[in-house]
């Protein structure tokens, strides 16, 4: 995964995980049981309209609240390639990264990046595209052990690759 | 320069003389702790690893509590993936229907936790543990996962934000006020990757469930942890616990903070959290009257023997007020035995609430107490987002114990300082 390409479906400040994935599905835990909730409380067209690549744009702290990982392989599972936000919540991060959803802050494209444009995000360089405005931005690259984890895949993988 | 407590446990953990703010580290764990909506997760993932088995059966502990008694069938699944995952691996901590409790009023109560300690869950309020001076944290399914297998996690060493204490509390202010002052402060995401450290001489001043209380909501400022000093209260309540001895980590003098609060105990008042964001305090200067449907009184924040015998010192020889629905929800067993032995839940009865056996239900919208549209609950949980509780339109008021029985009496939310002539029997 060395970058991502989508049109933007973009969100504003403190997405909570119980927007992500309400706990009256949390009894579930196939990827795509959940996938077809997800953000239905805050975004009932989210379902219908997300395409496979797509990428949330959101503001700070995206994420917060439960640490229930179902939220990250929700968005995962709904096809989009990468989040990016001002910030994220320290569990959901954790989470992104051990099940392998890319994920990038980046305060500036979260601030000026508008519903519908399509962008470009190369992670081994940090670096946000896009392409509707043509305006780049440097987001903060993974350190180069989250960079491996998200390569091998997530966590299990990485530490099966460790302790060969 | 020096290093705050939690750097402190976290270098002791690590095998390192020092680390800072930033570092990457593999620290060795004490405990490993899941529940029946997240270990189902972790426990697939275990199947994922080369290496079989778990790192250590005394160091793990399992305790479904979100959705049981078993709401529904994907539920008792669940549960029992869980118990037949407990039986397998003979893990010794492993809480049936009977003996189980909230986990994280529970553990404490089971004596599994030691100052100095470091914990991860797959809760993300698994923070609560730093009132006993333990490094504790909240990941996801396969942090616990990777935890239960290896009895390692990997941490970036966090910056601290000290929060210094004055002054003691009044009469019908708690733990719970003091926590969401602090969060109308720093707001929603004011800790964010950092150690929120509560220091100074009001410390002393609180009771270790007010403290369970502060540290628990460490993660709605965002915080990766909250934790207190060491003091005589912990240890005689770990005493009192079974608890083994631990290392009690303090502060250096010169540690660095990113940023210091100061508050003073004594000038709290009862403050109420305002949907939808925990951050959205008010105090009762500033609070209309507000008609309200629902109270919910427990949870993990707050459904400890104090918290009880608040709510009940005001609900004793008084009654809910006409069309609303209180709910009392004791954390643990035990909590139960001693709410029962103290007539604690025949005042709740007779004030005309019901008595739940210990759940999470109704704090994260799972049953036993869900909102329907427009309706507005006083709950002492700790969030009150968009459809937590029930439907995208129900609101959520987060409070103290002794403000959730004050405005169950009331039937809209109340002042429960109100009640100058009751005594506080946390307070005395």
């Amino acid at each position: 995964m060395e970058q991502a390409e989508g049109t933007v479906i973009r969100y504003e400040d403190n997405v909570d995980t119980d927007v992500i994935i309400p706990a009256r599905y949390l009894a579930a835990s196939d990827p795509a049981e959940l996938a077809a909730h997800c953000m239905e409380d805050l975004d009932k067209t989210f379902v219908s309209r997300v395409k496979q690549g797509d990428i949330i744009v959101a503001g700070k702290n995206f994420g917060c609240g439960s640490s229930r990982e179902h939220a990250p392989i929700a968005i995962k599972a709904s096809g989009i390639s990468c989040v990016i936000a001002a910030t994220f919540a320290r569990i959901f991060y954790r989470n992104a990264i051990n099940i392998g959803l890319p994920i990038i802050e980046c305060p500036g494209a979260s601030e000026e990046i508008r519903e519908g444009d399509l962008v470009r995000v190369n992670f081994d360089t940090g670096v946000i595209t896009n392409e509707t405005t043509g305006r780049k931005y440097q987001g903060q690259a993974f350190p180069p052990f989250m960079q491996k984890i998200i390569d091998d895949g997530g966590l299990i993988n990485y530490i099966n690759d460790q302790t060969k | 320069m020096g290093m705050t407590m939690t750097q402190k446990i976290l270098a002791a953990h690590a095998g390192l003389a020092r680390v800072q703010a930033g570092q990457l580290i593999e620290a060795d764990l004490d405990l490993v702790l899941g529940n029946d909506i997240t270990a189902p997760v972790a426990i697939r993932e275990m199947n994922r690893f080369e290496r079989k088995g778990v790192f250590d059966k005394d160091k793990i502990a399992l305790v479904p509590d979100h959705f049981v008694p078993a709401k529904d069938i994907k539920s008792a699944e669940n549960c029992k993936c869980v118990r037949e995952f407990a039986r397998c691996n003979e893990i010794t901590h492993y809480y049936e229907v009977g003996q189980m409790g909230i986990e994280h009023a529970l553990l404490p109560e089971q004596g599994l936790l030691s100052p100095g300690n470091v914990v991860i869950g797959a809760d993300s309020h698994t923070c609560t543990y730093g009132a006993l001076g333990a490094f504790s944290t909240g990941v996801g399914s396969t942090d616990m996962a990777a935890g239960m297998a290896t009895g390692k996690a990997w941490f970036k060493v966090p910056s601290a934000i000290q929060i210094r204490l004055t002054g003691c509390l009044r009469p019908f202010v708690s733990g719970k006020d003091v926590i969401l002052t602090i969060i109308g402060k720093i707001g929603v995401d004011g800790a964010l990757y950092q150690s929120m450290e509560f220091t100074g001489p009001g410390v002393a001043s609180l009771s270790m469930d007010d403290r369970f209380t502060i540290a628990n909501m460490a993660i709605e400022a965002g915080g990766k942890n909250g934790i207190f000093p060491v003091d005589e209260k912990t240890l005689s309540y770990e005493k009192e616990h079974g608890a083994k001895p631990g290392t009690a980590y303090e502060a250096d003098p010169d540690a660095v903070y990113a940023k210091t609060l100061d508050i003073d105990l004594s000038q709290i008042t009862p403050t109420v959290a305002f949907p939808h964001l925990p951050e959205n305090t008010r105090t009762f200067d500033r609070i209309p009257d507000i008609p309200i449907d629902q109270v919910v009184i427990g949870s993990c924040t707050n459904g400890r023997i104090s918290d009880l015998r608040t709510a009940a010192a005001i609900l004793r020889g008084r009654h809910v007020a006409d069309g609303i629905r209180c709910i009392v929800i004791p954390a643990t067993q035990a909590i139960t035995m001693k709410a029962m032995e103290e007539g604690l839940l025949k005042v709740f009865l007779e004030a005309g609430a019901v008595v739940s056996t210990p759940t999470c239900g109704p704090c994260l919208g799972g049953y036993m107490g869900i909102l329907a549209a427009g309706e507005r609950c006083v709950s002492t949980t700790n969030r009150n987002f968009v459809g937590r509780m029930g439907d995208v339109t129900s609101e959520i008021y987060l409070a103290s114990p002794a403000t959730a029985a004050a405005s169950a009496v009331a039937g809209k939310i109340a002042d429960p300082t109100a009640y100058a002539d009751i005594v506080d029997p946390s307070r005395v």
